[in-house]
């Protein structure tokens, strides 16, 4: 029973869901009173999170573990789910999705990287998967008079279907090769010999990729960026990836560990492939929910990188590259949020011009954004790149660094569009005045965290750097 | 000393352009506080980095004025200090800054108070080059720099500035990030980035030479050298008066420096090996750009190909490694840095007068403008490298340095000084000679007060430097034969180990 203390977070995330949900019925007009609910909830699991021991603990048989690296993981999950409904009030209001269901299925989402993230066991990991991808599928057609929307969830359905499968297949061929579903038992029994687990090693990597969106599955992203309402595309832009990509670190990590020569070129393809892809995809796109999304497989390629090198270096530098694009991609998301005129959103990056003579302030938050997405110095983007190739170059994987570095020349190209677009070209008419403190606090704050990361770094490395994971 | 001058220095133009940002109002006061911010925030910069000079002591051989503080643990300290060297580009940065502010309040017509930070900001990421005594600092600042070019010559500058913005832009970043990875290793070959304890550590030569060419890709470009200078004369076009001035005048000395304090600090081998390619590309620059600069039609234009022709000789000068050279190559960077500024600034005044950079639009503008007349025959004799001024002088000591290592090479590069007079007097003549070709020359007004100011101040120290260039060579004198002493030690070290 005791064991139940160390979950305290989930179990107060699933209780809310359900409390919620049964307000939102009984009470009436309760969006509002929903929304905020949800909010005060994250801010509180945040708090029953942070109070636990970093002792790392494994409990339910050793089916789930409580450790520094979940902590951290599942602190950035809830903190940018907040910062995700803070900034995307107004939007839902203006597209007519304020149903009482949205933030409740957020809050399900969110409660399903959570599980991902502490999962130690097969089963635990899938079902927190599957927790996460249904209520993504609902998010993404939310808008359902929309035809993009409604394409966009579809979409992302069938694909991730699929891609669940493979990874389902894979598990199967772990567990039926190794005799357990339990990460240290896979751990001890799987050796280079071991063709068949092999294979589940090389489907589950697929159906991961799939899930942090790393070429060649990458299909379903621009779509569904671009087809879901803004506000659900910044959530999909945030949570899913900090859940893939912790999943795909624990994978890696623990029950792969002794074949690191099986699975090593496979992620490095995949790493080499989405930084190229993501920077030339990029370069024809006007469409800015799009080109945030060949932006964001570009920027999945430098964290496997990381991953990549299987060392701790790497582990640590993977861990500061998220949580900076998180704040990049955050701010990103929170500038698009701002496209308004009229009560109609805007996503065409014409529609940007003149941004810089309407709102300069938004301007300049846009520009440092889109500099430190550049990875340009001495801006936060440059340091999570800088990390990376650290640790790259540790491991000697001079090819791969030199690959990264000069994508890193090509995407500064579009990022650079977007940046003319607002500085130099001539302005267009206006967009309105934004009145909503939570999207402006977002963008502020993400703003002028990338803006002085560089006069302290240690505090984030400080952080990361005992983190371990084995 | 406990004050920490350098971060001072380095961080006084932040704090303005900072101040800058959060001043609010009608249009009409920001736009005056503004000015008067910026102007005194570059001002009190400069008084610092004279007292800098003045408490500076050159007889000391050891970096000076040292600061390390713990940046990133266990990984980056940052750490600052200065050497003979690095304290001339000081003086050059603070001297410039505040003519370029100056003459951009002349000539900028919108988004002043932006306009001001982003030359603020500028000046404190080229100070931090200058006085970065780590490669991740150095590099943080040597590639920060891009930002606030970028938006100089994309917002305020001519009809083509997205082009131009663009390729400075992504030539340049191309360039350093390849260095990014040389540096990268060379903390995991040494497990350090420190500069003064790289400076001991002898790098093994099976590294040295890509790293060296890492290195140089980053430096080559930003010089530039022939091949890699194309983006220059497009940059220095269509940037404005003051972006000119200070791409030409700083931005490119950078490059030098990192020549200097890196290549041939760190790699002394792969220097030895790589010099008669570096003479090569150096020779070639001199003498092609400056053929083309013969051909050009715009004033801009020209100034920027002549730019890299005498580029050229600073290359030389470095690799020759002789006393002579590398003295030579420092006050030639410097000289540059005036005389490149003051014509610029000379182009800058006809510009904003009939907004045409062309030299046939021009012509006979004596008669209507003597005092420009004159300033700019200074700054064109000075460009060509006459006895008396300091053109002069650092041409002259690249030639005896590169006279030292290759005749050949000295005899071709020598070349390059009767085609700068060629071009430069030929440019002189169809400006301000002949007849008055245009009816609007005639409207033209002489220099203002506030621009026979800024004139007088570039065409003093050009002309004191070219009499009495002594105090360069007591500032730098000691530091350079520190770093010849220490490049012959280090590279009889890899010699001998070669040999047994």
């Amino acid at each position: 029973m005791d064991q139940i203390t160390y979950i305290l977070p989930e179990l107060f995330l699933s209780f809310a869901i359900i409390v919620f949900l049964m307000i939102g019925v009984f009470v009436k007009k309760s969006f509002k009173l929903v929304y905020l609910l949800v909010i005060f909830s994250l801010v509180f699991s945040t708090a029953l999170l942070l109070n636990q021991s970093d002792q790392a603990i494994k409990i339910f048989n050793g089916s789930y573990i409580i450790d520094e690296f979940s902590i951290f993981m599942k602190t950035l999950a809830l903190l940018f789910c907040l910062f995700v409904l803070l900034s995307s009030k107004d939007y839902i209001k203006i597209c007519k999705i304020d149903k009482i269901e949205y933030p409740i299925i957020i809050l399900a989402s969110t409660l399903g990287v959570v599980l991902m993230i502490s999962s130690y066991d097969l089963i635990v990991f899938y079902l927190g998967l599957e927790m996460q991808s249904l209520s993504l599928y609902i998010l993404a057609s939310f808008r359902k008079n929309n035809i993009n929307s409604t394409e966009a969830g579809l979409k992302y359905f069938v694909l991730s279907a699929l891609a669940s499968g493979i990874l389902l297949y894979g598990c199967s061929l772990i567990y039926g090769f190794t005799s357990s579903t339990n990460f240290d038992v896979i751990a001890k029994n799987l050796n280079s010999s071991n063709i068949g687990a092999i294979f589940g090693i090389v489907f589950i990597i697929v159906g991961l990729a799939f899930k942090v969106s790393a070429v060649p599955f990458h299909m379903w992203t621009p779509d569904v960026y671009e087809g879901s309402p803004t506000s659900v595309t910044t959530f999909f832009a945030l949570i899913p990836k900090i859940a893939a990509l912790s999943v795909f670190i624990r994978f890696m990590y623990v029950p792969f560990v002794n074949v690191i020569d099986q699975w090593q070129s496979i992620i490095i393809f995949l790493s080499i492939a989405s930084m190229i892809f993501g920077a030339v995809a990029a370069i024809g796109q006007s469409n800015i929910k799009r080109l945030m999304a060949y932006s964001a497989i570009g920027h999945m390629g430098y964290a496997l990188a990381g991953i990549a090198t299987g060392s701790n270096t790497g582990l640590q530098a993977t861990m500061i590259y998220l949580t900076i694009y998180l704040t990049m991609t955050l701010g990103a998301f929170t500038c698009i949020l701002t496209m308004k005129r009229e009560n109609n959103y805007f996503e065409n990056i014409n529609d940007l011009s003149g941004l810089s003579k309407n709102h300069p302030l938004i301007a300049f938050c846009f520009l440092i954004i889109l500099f430190s997405l550049a990875g340009i110095p001495p801006l936060a983007g440059f340091f999570a790149k800088f990390y990376i190739f650290m640790s790259v170059i540790e491991s000697k994987m001079y090819f791969l660094a030199i690959i990264g570095l000069l994508t890193t020349v090509i995407s500064a190209f579009y990022y650079l569009r977007i940046i003319k677009i607002i500085y130099f070209d001539k302005p267009k008419k206006s967009f309105d005045q934004i009145y909503d403190w939570g999207l402006k606090s977002s963008l502020i704050l993400s703003t002028v965290l990338i803006l002085i990361y560089f006069i302290q770094p240690s505090v984030l490395t400080n952080v990361v750097s005992s983190i371990n994971i084995n | 000393m406990n004050f920490p001058i350098l971060s001072a220095i380095i961080f006084t133009p932040l704090v303005g352009a900072l101040f800058i940002f959060i001043i609010n109002g009608n249009q009409k006061n920001i736009e005056k506080n503004s000015k008067y911010v910026a102007i005194f925030t570059s001002l009190v910069n400069f008084l610092l980095s004279t007292f800098l000079w003045y408490s500076f002591d050159n007889t000391l051989s050891d970096f000076q004025f040292i600061e390390k503080k713990v940046w990133i643990e266990g990984l980056v300290n940052f750490q600052l200090g200065i050497d003979g060297i690095s304290i001339l580009f000081i003086l050059l940065t603070t001297f410039i800054t505040p003519i370029c502010i100056l003459s951009g309040i002349n000539s900028i017509q919108f988004k002043i108070k932006e306009f001001l930070i982003a030359i603020l900001v500028m000046e404190t990421l080229m100070l931090g080059v200058f006085c970065s005594l780590d490669l991740v600092i150095f590099y943080l600042f040597f590639e920060g720099g891009l930002i606030p070019m970028f938006l100089l010559i994309g917002i305020w500058g001519g009809p083509q500035r997205v082009y131009s913005a663009f390729k400075f832009f992504l030539f340049t970043l191309l360039g350093s990030v390849l260095m990014l990875i040389a540096i990268i290793s060379i903390y995991w070959i040494t497990g350090t980035t420190d500069v003064i304890a790289l400076l001991d550590i002898r790098i093994s030569q099976d590294y040295q030479y890509l790293l060296w060419l890492a290195f140089f890709s980053s430096f080559a470009v930003k010089l530039p050298m022939w091949p890699f200078h194309t983006w220059l004369p497009d940059a220095h076009v269509e940037a404005p008066t003051a972006g000119s001035v200070i791409l030409a005048a700083i931005l490119l000395k950078m490059a030098g420096y990192g020549f200097i304090r890196f290549s041939i600090g760190l790699f002394p081998l792969a220097s030895d090996y790589f010099t008669p390619f570096i003479f090569t590309l150096s020779v070639i620059a001199i003498i092609y750009t400056s053929l083309i600069a013969l051909m050009q039609e715009d004033m801009k234009k020209l100034i920027a190909y002549s730019s890299v022709a005498h580029m050229g000789f600073v290359t030389i000068g470095i690799f020759s490694i002789t006393k002579q050279g590398l003295e030579g190559s420092i006050i030639q960077m410097i000289s540059h840095g005036l005389i490149s500024a003051a014509l610029f600034l000379s182009v800058g005044v006809l510009y904003d007068r009939f907004h045409s950079r062309l030299i046939s639009s021009y012509g006979g503008v004596v008669n209507i403008m003597p005092k420009y007349a004159l300033v700019f025959m200074i700054f064109t004799l000075a460009a060509l490298g006459l006895p008396g001024t300091s053109g002069f002088v650092g041409e002259f000591l690249t030639l005896v340095g590169a006279f030292q290592k290759s005749i050949l090479v000295a005899v071709l590069a020598s070349f390059g000084v009767i085609l700068a007079a060629a071009y430069m007097l030929w440019l002189y003549g169809r400006v301000i000679f002949g007849k008055i070709s245009n009816p609007a020359i005639k409207e033209f007004k002489d220099l203002n007060k506030m621009e026979i100011y800024i004139f007088a101040s570039l065409a003093f120290f050009i002309i004191f430097f070219g009499f009495y260039p002594d105090p360069l060579f007591k500032t730098i004198g000691v530091s350079i034969n520190n770093l010849i002493e220490n490049y012959q030690n280090n590279l009889n070290f890899y010699i001998t180990k070669v040999n047994n």
